[in-house]
């Protein structure tokens, strides 16, 4: 469980975070929503001790994220932030070799490498693994980070806009890869996600944020009303019932 | 962009045979050392082959700790920049070195500044060095992390400031001074006191066995800092204890011998490249051997072919700027 307690933060004198508390439950999907701007990916960074907050607590599990050792709290969260740029060369298997480091330190067992091979297995990242990073496209190298998080075999994984870059196709299969990772890996996912209707169609629960502070929270099918989007984007949606899927149609 | 169905089939490499190249790269370089050490040690001798091994192998010493200090500062200043054509030089090291002695000859006369302890005046540029070096990095890092543009910048500002002012005082002092002042600033291995060698030595070699702990956790470093913290490695400490080594790493060869950073860029990229990983474990090694390679063999080609009459520098530069442009040029890309 992932407990948010009366965050704030701000730069310079906008507050992008005022006053968050929420409470993510463990298991399942759970996306967070919002405006540009409404503060998600400040929120996710600051969970993930990327960005200390200017007051207030998160704890994972009980582990409070600015005092846990570095190393014990990337056994139990990793993250992948939107920009990956890296100035060194990189083949897959190295980069998701590296999700073993919380573990081995550098020094990789063989248990290690197995872990390495399975968290490419289930990219279906194979016939890539030792290509270097900047030879492949936009969608494979998103898969290649996700499997690096993966490796590092954490109760929670935190992704902020895992879908950037993503064609339907692979944002699709992007998505459906979570979803397993939830469903059989037992796993906790938390990402950033713009598009409502892949928010609607694979998370458990919704978070919705609008200028710093959460508007709303609940099951996915709660938070797909007219009246709650209408209160988080400032904007009409209607929201259609579609193959058992609730759509919102904002294209109006 | 190719799918991951359409996408040609990549080469297989076996990392177990990776690791075996590197190695053989390794003992290459090492062999190729030795050889250079071996020649310079005795190519040309002419009257007493003790007195001419004294020397030469102090100043081979001289070369190996100015080598090693320059190639892993250089490796390690670029990890935590996340940059590979940074370089400490770059951040105006080597002109505060030189602003140093123009002023001292400026203000105290070259007969005082040539005429002082030799290890007064390395403890005086030691402790300048490492000084800017901490302060700047202290003050730039400590504000914001991720401003690699304004540590450029200011890095740059700096080093340009220092010359400048080096200008303005050299056209001030007497052109005898002058002449006196310009031996001071070549990077030269001719001169070097004994003490100070050992002491530098066992300055540079303390501060690698500190490093040792962190080169796991800086090939982590250079994945970025989110990355990093991701992972779970202590990026504000690590960095930190990086750069001091590098303040100290340079601050040591600078004040030994002279501004010789220019090698660092050279040699820490070609590591890279002859060797195929950025893993610091293998560059670091690799990057000193080419250090040593470098200013041992411009030294001899300077002493044996062009007799003095030209700087180290022109001659490394040269040679390992014309290798460095085949490496790029055949492989396509860093």
């Amino acid at each position: 469980m992932i407990r948010i307690e009366h965050v704030s933060k701000a730069y310079g004198a906008v507050r992008v975070l005022d006053d968050v508390s929420l409470t993510i439950p463990a298991g399942g999907i759970t996306s967070i929503i919002g405006a540009n701007g409404a503060g998600k990916s400040t929120l996710l960074s600051v969970v993930a001790r990327l960005l200390p907050a200017d007051a207030g607590r998160v704890t994972v599990d009980g582990l409070d994220v600015t005092t846990t050792p570095g190393p014990v709290l990337a056994r139990r969260l990793s993250v992948l932030r939107q920009e990956n740029a890296m100035s060194v060369r990189l083949t897959v298997r190295e980069l998701v070799a590296f999700g073993r480091f919380p573990h081995s330190g550098g020094r990789l067992t063989a248990a290690d490498r197995g872990l390495v091979d399975e968290a490419i297995a289930w990219f279906e990242l194979e016939g890539l693994a030792d290509r270097h990073l900047d030879q492949l496209s936009g969608g494979q190298r998103q898969r290649a980070y996700v499997a690096m998080v993966l490796c590092q075999g954490t109760d929670y994984v935190l992704l902020d806009e895992p879908l950037n870059n993503l064609d339907m196709r692979h944002a699709v299969q992007m998505m459906r890869m979570l979803r397993r990772m939830t469903t059989e890996l037992g796993k906790t996912v938390v990402l950033v996600v713009h598009d409502i209707n892949f928010a609607s169609a694979y998370s458990d629960r919704i978070v919705a944020m609008r200028d710093g502070q959460v508007v709303a929270e609940g099951p996915t099918a709660e938070l797909m009303e007219p009246a709650v989007l209408r209160k988080v984007y400032d904007m009409d949606v209607e929201v259609h019932e579609l193959g058992g899927q609730r759509v919102g149609v904002f294209w109006s | 962009m190719t799918g991951p169905l359409t996408a040609p089939a990549a080469p297989q490499v076996d990392p177990a045979r990776n690791a075996g190249r590197r190695w053989q790269v390794l003992a290459l370089l090492t062999v190729l050392a030795l050889v250079a050490a071996g020649l310079f040690l005795t190519v040309g001798v002419v009257g007493s082959w003790e007195f001419a091994l004294r020397m030469r192998s102090r100043r081979l010493a001289a070369m190996v700790v100015v080598g090693v200090a320059v190639a892993t500062s250089t490796v390690l200043f670029q990890t935590v920049t996340t940059n590979r054509i940074l370089t400490p030089s770059i951040m105006g090291f080597d002109s505060l070195f030189v602003l140093i002695q123009t002023a001292g000859v400026f203000w105290l006369g070259a007969a005082t500044v040539t005429g002082a302890d030799p290890r007064l005046r390395f403890a005086v540029d030691l402790v300048a060095l490492v000084g800017f070096g901490a302060l700047l990095y202290r003050t730039l890092f400590g504000r914001s992390q991720r401003d690699l543009y304004v540590l450029v910048l200011i890095g740059v500002v700096l080093g340009t400031l220092f010359s400048s002012l080096t200008l303005l005082a050299s056209r001030l002092i007497d052109p005898n001074e002058f002449l006196t002042l310009q031996d001071l600033l070549f990077a030269s291995f001719n001169g070097v006191d004994p003490q100070l060698l050992t002491l530098s030595a066992v300055i540079v070699v303390l501060t690698l066995v500190g490093t040792l702990r962190l080169l796991p956790r800086l090939d982590v470093v250079a994945l970025g800092r989110e990355t990093a913290i991701g992972l779970g490695v202590e990026h504000r400490r690590v960095v930190n204890l990086a750069l001091l080594a590098v303040a100290v790493l340079v601050a040591v060869s600078t004040a030994l011998v002279g501004p010789i950073t220019f090698l660092g860029l050279l040699v820490a990229n070609l590591a890279r490249q002859v060797l195929g990983t950025h893993r610091h474990a293998w560059t670091v090694p690799g990057a000193s051997l080419l250090a040593v390679i470098a200013l041992v063999g411009g030294q001899l080609v300077l002493e044996q072919v062009f007799g003095f009459a030209t700087s180290l520098s022109i001659v490394v530069n040269f040679v390992g700027g014309i290798v460095f442009i085949a490496l790029l040029t055949r492989e396509s890309r860093l």
